[in-house]
């Protein structure tokens, strides 16, 4: 389904990702993990198409097409979908509008009639109860004044609803109760089929533990720096990522007198 | 014909030609204050850059237009009017569901107005017959500047003015549905000036609101010089709006004067979207204790076009409250203004008053000038104030666009977005409606001109909630 291929990638003269490879077949839930200042919120956002990221070399196909030529809206109409680390507050857009024009630009894309207001709201109740989220936040604004639980709530709540085939969650799990965490997994769950996949990415083991996943990357340096089962989860968090090669990517200025 | 080909004196009163002579019909009082008002002028000419408040707006291309024109002879009515009442009627579209009072060039007219049900002893006419009927309860309105105007726009309305629209509310007289005062511009023989000129007195303890609707014939310019003028005697309930939707030739100047007595309250909403150059000022003078007013303002202003807004909250009694949003969205070539000045004056203790300023800028070209400010002279106050200019926040543009709403209809969600707030202080119902069509019609197009692609640069820019005070920016901030 998705193949990222010697994968570079950089925000103004700094690279951030060097060369990283992964594929992930239809059917599958993968995990990546890996030390803060690796490059996987940068993997996430090049994957959905943030514009500051430029990608220098490499490849990206996802059901054998050129994802990085696709816009971001085009990239969610053909099933991708990015859940945010950092959701963002939209002042002013009741968050029902926005779940519905999204749901009906999405579906004018892949070529299906627009769902109405009174039909919406049937559906949007039921994926709001499946994500024990509180009512009134579906008439507040976009994630405005909204907790931090409750935002990874609405993600995973327009995950539900959007359909994605190829869900990426960025650190979604991060600074969430353990009521919130089991949401997440229990959505992600919902979604498994042999037709959709899964991204986590995650610095934590936790949410891992409610989601096992079909395999283990270690990103490093920008890198895929080792792969493997659900096992390899236990053992970061039984030793962490000493070991690795966790060079930072990123150019530190030298110590003062360190004669460079 | 263009504006830019008439000559306009240096001096801009020099030569000013005004009709001095009055009108046969004028009450000694008005005869005085029309002469007192047109010396003014003449003595203290027209403002210019160097007036403070008039830095960022240019009257000089106006003034090319004369304002001596048939319709100070007098007024027109149907029989003898020159407009066709057929297509007029057609412009104004639906109503707001109560009294509809409708101003052409300055003048009533009644065949296009529609009366419906008022409380007894409220008195609702046009200004030229309260003039001759009830000039006592005008006479106080052309001496409020008796110790000096604060420009030339304000005198001419007192020495030129002759109609318009007088709501006379007796004491507790409540009046449910809006007045709406549609003020038309029509294309005349040629370009020209008019003054309507709307007086609201509202009685102790009465109750009223009143829609004033701007609107033009497109095709030749005009100048609109209005002035509304509203005394909110104590505990009544004002609540006052401006719609303007001129033609896209035309200038149009208004002011809203509002005197408020012991716990009254008065509101201000403003939509200003057309006119070439527009410039809406609002006086409110809180006179009385306990006294509350709300002034709202969202101005959509267009490539082409400028829209000044100056507003002065005058403080000048015991524990009294004003509350300001005024919103701008600023694309091409516009240009907006924010003169924003809170008073509290000595005695004022206890005020609570707030102002606010947020702009957004929709291309790189487009310029707001923001200055809000606050001056106390008194003790024990809350007072806060405080401005803002920015861009479209790439953040939230691209969580849309993840989202799957294509890029343009995404920034049109993150605009109607940043109207929302002021729309949201609009009375629910057929005032808010208009207002929101009125908004997403003309939001259309600077959504489409978006599409050209003027708005890469925006995307990928990260100043997007820059806080600002009393300075200018521009638009495309270098990176």
């Amino acid at each position: 389904m998705l193949l990222i291929d010697d994968l570079h990638a950089s925000i103004g003269d700094t690279e951030i990702l060097s060369g990283l490879s992964l594929e992930v077949a239809a059917g599958e839930v993968h995990a990546v993990m890996g030390p803060n200042g690796s490059g996987k919120s940068t993997l996430a956002h090049v994957l959905a198409g943030r514009d500051p990221y430029q990608v220098t070399a490499g490849r990206v196909l996802y059901d054998g097409a050129d994802l990085l030529a696709m816009t971001p809206e085009e990239r969610a109409a053909a099933g991708v979908f990015l859940g945010f680390q950092h959701p963002v507050e939209i002042p002013g857009v009741a968050n029902m509008y926005f779940l519905r024009t999204a749901l009906n630009a999405l579906r004018r894309a892949r070529g299906l009639d627009e769902v109405g207001p009174v039909e919406f709201l049937a559906i949007a109740e039921e994926k709001r109860r499946l994500v024990e989220m509180d009512r009134m936040l579906m008439d507040r604004p976009v994630n405005d004044g909204f907790s931090g639980g409750e935002k990874k709530r609405n993600e995973i709540l327009q995950m539900l609803l959007f359909e994605p085939r190829l869900a990426i969650l960025d650190e979604t799990d991060s600074g969430l109760d353990i009521d919130a965490l089991r949401v997440v997994a229990a959505g992600v769950s919902s979604l498994r089929s042999p037709d959709t996949a899964a991204i986590l990415i995650t610095h934590h083991q936790r949410l891992l533990d409610h989601l096992v996943p079909d395999r283990v990357h270690v990103l490093a340096g920008g890198r895929i720096v080792r792969s493997g089962g659900p096992e390899l989860a236990a053992e970061l968090e039984a030793h962490g990522y000493a070991g690795f090669d966790t060079r930072c990517s990123r150019e530190l200025p030298a110590p003062i007198g360190s004669g460079r | 014909m263009t504006l830019a080909a008439r000559t306009v004196s240096a001096h801009p009163s020099e030569g000013l030609q005004l009709p001095l002579a009055g009108w046969p019909s004028d009450p000694d009082w008005l005869a005085v204050a029309r002469r007192g008002a047109a010396a003014w002028v003449t003595a203290n000419g027209f403002p210019s850059a160097k007036h403070e408040d008039w830095r960022y707006t240019r009257i000089d291309p106006a003034l090319a237009i004369p304002f001596a024109t048939d319709t100070d002879t007098g007024r027109r009515t149907a029989t003898g009017g020159s407009w066709p009442d057929v297509s007029l009627r057609d412009l104004l579209g639906p109503g707001l569901g109560g009294i509809r009072l409708v101003v052409v060039d300055g003048h009533f007219a009644p065949e296009l107005s529609d009366h419906g049900y008022l409380p007894s002893g409220a008195r609702l006419d046009s200004l030229h017959d309260a003039l001759a009927v009830a000039p006592h309860r005008l006479e106080p309105l052309w001496s409020w500047h008796s110790n000096g105007y604060p420009h030339a726009l304000r005198a001419l309305s007192d020495a030129l003015a002759t109609d318009g629209i007088l709501i006379d509310l007796p004491t507790e007289a409540v009046v449910d549905d809006p007045i709406e005062i549609v003020l038309l511009t029509v294309p005349g023989r040629a370009p020209h000036w008019s003054h309507p000129r709307i007086v609201v007195l509202a009685g102790a303890g009465s109750k009223a609101t009143v829609v004033e609707t701007h609107l033009g014939v497109p095709g030749q310019p005009s100048v609109t010089n209005a002035l509304t003028q509203v005394v909110v005697d104590d505990g009544a309930q004002v609540a006052h709006y401006v719609i303007q939707d001129e033609n896209l030739d035309s200038f149009h100047f208004s002011s809203l004067d509002a005197h408020l007595g012991h716990s009254s309250r008065f509101s201000s909403r403003l939509l200003a979207v057309g006119g070439r150059i527009g410039r809406h000022e609002v006086h409110t003078v809180l006179h009385g204790e306990n006294a509350e007013v709300e002034l709202h303002g969202l101005f959509l202003t267009g490539s082409g076009q400028h829209h000044d807004n100056a507003i002065l909250v005058d403080h000048a009694a015991l524990g009294c409250r004003s509350h300001q949003i005024y919103k701008g969205v600023i694309d091409g070539d516009g240009h907006g203004v924010f003169n924003g000045h809170i008073v509290v004056r000595p005695g004022a203790v206890g005020t609570d008053a707030h102002q606010t300023n947020k702009n957004l800028l929709l291309s790189d070209r487009a310029e707001v000038d923001t200055r809000p400010r606050l001056e106390i002279f008194a003790d024990d106050v809350a007072c806060t104030h405080g401005a803002a200019v920015g861009q479209l926040d790439p953040d939230a543009l691209f969580y849309l666009r993840s989202r799957g709403v294509p890029h343009q209809e995404a920034r049109a969600l993150l605009v109607s977005g940043f109207v929302q707030e002021v729309l949201d202080c609009f009375a629910d119902g057929p005032i808010r409606q208009y207002a929101e069509r009125l908004v997403a019609a003309h939001l259309e197009p600077i959504m489409s001109a978006g599409r050209r692609g003027t708005d890469s640069a925006s995307d990928s820019d990260s100043d997007s909630a820059r806080d600002v005070s009393a300075s200018r920016s521009r638009g495309g901030t270098a990176k």
